[in-house]
């Protein structure tokens, strides 16, 4: 090992949510921040979303990716927090000692007070979906098609099929019609979109690109290339229709099939994970059950809008910087009980799984995802057995996040607290 | 009488409701708007019928700086939608020279909708 150095607070991944926590934690009065980011700039994901549609809530207008990002990375340089790009992170002991590599440092170590993970989600790959077929060139996730177009300037294809209709397909789609190549059909799995309705109209409509939904690939065809894909209707199972099947040429398959928050290193040193999510089950602070060990962005959850997660990866920041300074004191240990938060009746999880009332701010937004289509709900609150929020909404789905508010004078005034449980209700 | 009525059908953007909504037009009158169940779907109607526009987003090529071959540009306003290939085959034949700045113009007045085209990325 060359270095063995020491930082308060390491953040895994540079781009929107590690920008914001470091952000947010240097103005809670932190200057021992350390970044590590495996790319070879800040930003993440955003560099290569081009579209406009970002920052609406944040900054009030409507950048594109790049300009997002590079609000955030101005406020890290004006900071003068460090951080290292190239760099590897390879594990995380639970001691906080990050192990990580680069060319520079070759294998090194940095002892942590608190870690942020931040290493947001990644797209579910042809090997996870179980299409049949040969494994020709020309297939890639709708993610990759989009890093060579916007950052590498090649056109992968010139005849795409599309499978599934996650906002990242729906925004190639338009891309690459944009780009000259013609995009025949976007095929969808389950009977609704999963992305956002604008994307529907403004990247499929707007270009007459069919979208089939309740339709999945049956076959790929082609040896060394994609030469054609057969495509068929699914029954409320999922399984194909026998008589159903239609075939199209192309030279290109495009996957946007999901995201999956990367959590290897956090698997690894025993953060415990929430199956529906896939990320780490965390408190109000946004803290793992590792002590001193938050996460925030699209590694905790998957997020449709990167305003939540700079918001979240804020407080994930601020609650660092507090754990940080607690540990010396004597009061530092966590003394209160968490009260679990549990989602029920049609809610899918909850982030937080669980509050700690003493830890939380006056204000705590709990997030959601809703497991279907549902019309003329109610989102209710319980604290206990008394009903504490029930609001109407005329619809929600599965690929709109949602949010409640809990209040923490609210939760102190329930003697004995034992659950709080989200759900929706038909009346 | 020869009547020039037609029917639109128009999915709304406002929210996640995505209200279908039907625009009965007279030449380029609008005549009916039924479907909305809020305001801002009825004002989005009337514009997409009339004069629908959208923001364009691409890359162009850029020379003099080898780690990037190209950058994400937009039109730093709406243009009307019926432009939109127009503007992207326009910035076909543009070369940006690095350094460029975000916010920096590439390309003045596209296909003459008077909307200048902005890099948004620097290199």
């Amino acid at each position: 090992m060359s270095e063995y150095k020491q930082a308060d607070i390491v953040i895994i991944g540079g781009g929107p949510a590690g920008l914001a926590a470091a952000a947010a934690a240097r103005d809670a009065g932190e200057d021992s921040i350390l970044i590590l980011e495996r790319d070879s700039r800040l930003g993440g994901i955003l560099n290569q979303c081009i579209h406009n549609g970002f920052g609406l809530h944040t900054f009030e207008e409507e950048l594109t990716g790049p300009e997002y990002a590079q609000r955030f990375i101005d406020m890290v340089e004006e900071r003068k927090t460090d951080y290292k790009l190239n760099t590897m992170v390879l594990s995380i002991g639970r001691d906080k000692v990050v192990t990580a590599m680069n060319r520079e440092d070759g294998l090194f170590q940095v002892q942590a007070k608190a870690v942020i993970l931040a290493m947001g989600c990644r797209e579910r790959p042809r090997g996870a979906l179980n299409i049949p077929g040969y494994r020709p060139a020309g297939i890639f996730t709708a993610g990759t098609a989009q890093r060579l177009v916007n950052i590498e300037g090649y056109l992968p294809g010139r005849e795409i099929v599309i499978l599934g209709s996650g906002d990242i397909g729906l925004i190639m789609a338009r891309r690459m019609t944009l780009e000259g190549a013609k995009v025949k059909v976007v095929a969808e799995l389950m009977p609704y979109s999963g992305g956002l309705k604008r994307n529907i109209v403004q990247c499929l409509n707007d270009f007459n690109i069919p979208l089939k939904l309740s339709h999945t690939v049956v076959d790929i065809r082609g040896k060394k290339r994609v030469e054609g894909v057969t495509i068929a209707q699914v029954d409320s199972h999922g399984k194909p229709i026998p008589g159903t099947e239609e075939d199209y040429t192309c030279d290109t398959l495009l996957l946007s099939c999901g995201l999956i928050p990367e959590n290897e290193l956090s698997a690894q040193m025993g953060v415990e994970m929430n199956p529906v999510t896939k990320g780490p089950m965390v408190n109000e602070s946004l803290e793992t059950n590792v002590e001193g060990v938050f996460a925030c962005g699209n590694v905790l959850h998957v997020h449709d809008l990167v305003d939540f997660v700079s918001e979240e990866a804020e407080n994930a920041g601020r609650n660092a910087v507090k754990y940080v300074r607690a540990m010396g004191c004597p009061e530092g240990g966590k003394k209160t009980e968490a009260v679990p938060v549990l989602a029920t009746d049609g809610v899918r999880y909850t982030v937080p799984v669980c509050v700690r009332p003493d830890y939380m701010d006056d204000r705590l937004i709990v997030r959601f995802r809703v497991g279907n289509v549902y019309r003329d709900h109610y989102i209710a609150v319980y604290l206990n057995d008394e009903r504490i929020l029930h609001r109407k909404r005329q619809i929600l789905a599965p690929g709109e996040m949602e949010q409640v508010i809990l209040d923490r004078e609210k939760l102190r005034n329930v003697p004995d607290l034992r659950q709080i449980r989200v759900c929706l209700e038909k009346d | 009488m020869e009547s020039s009525m037609e029917k639109r059908e128009l999915t709304c953007i406002g929210c996640p409701m995505g209200c279908q909504i039907t625009v009965e037009m007279d030449g380029k009158e609008v005549k009916d708007i039924q479907g909305y169940t809020c305001k801002r779907g009825k004002i989005y109607a009337q514009k997409e019928v009339t004069n629908p526009t959208r923001i364009v987003t691409s890359t162009v090529r850029v020379t003099g700086n080898p780690e990037v071959p190209v950058i994400s540009v937009k039109t730093a306003q709406d243009i009307p939608k019926a432009e939109i290939f127009d503007c992207v085959r326009a910035l076909k034949n543009v070369t940006a020279v690095s350094p460029v700045k975000i916010g920096d113009v590439i390309l003045h007045d596209v296909c003459g909708t008077g909307v200048d085209v902005i890099a948004t990325k620097s290199a």
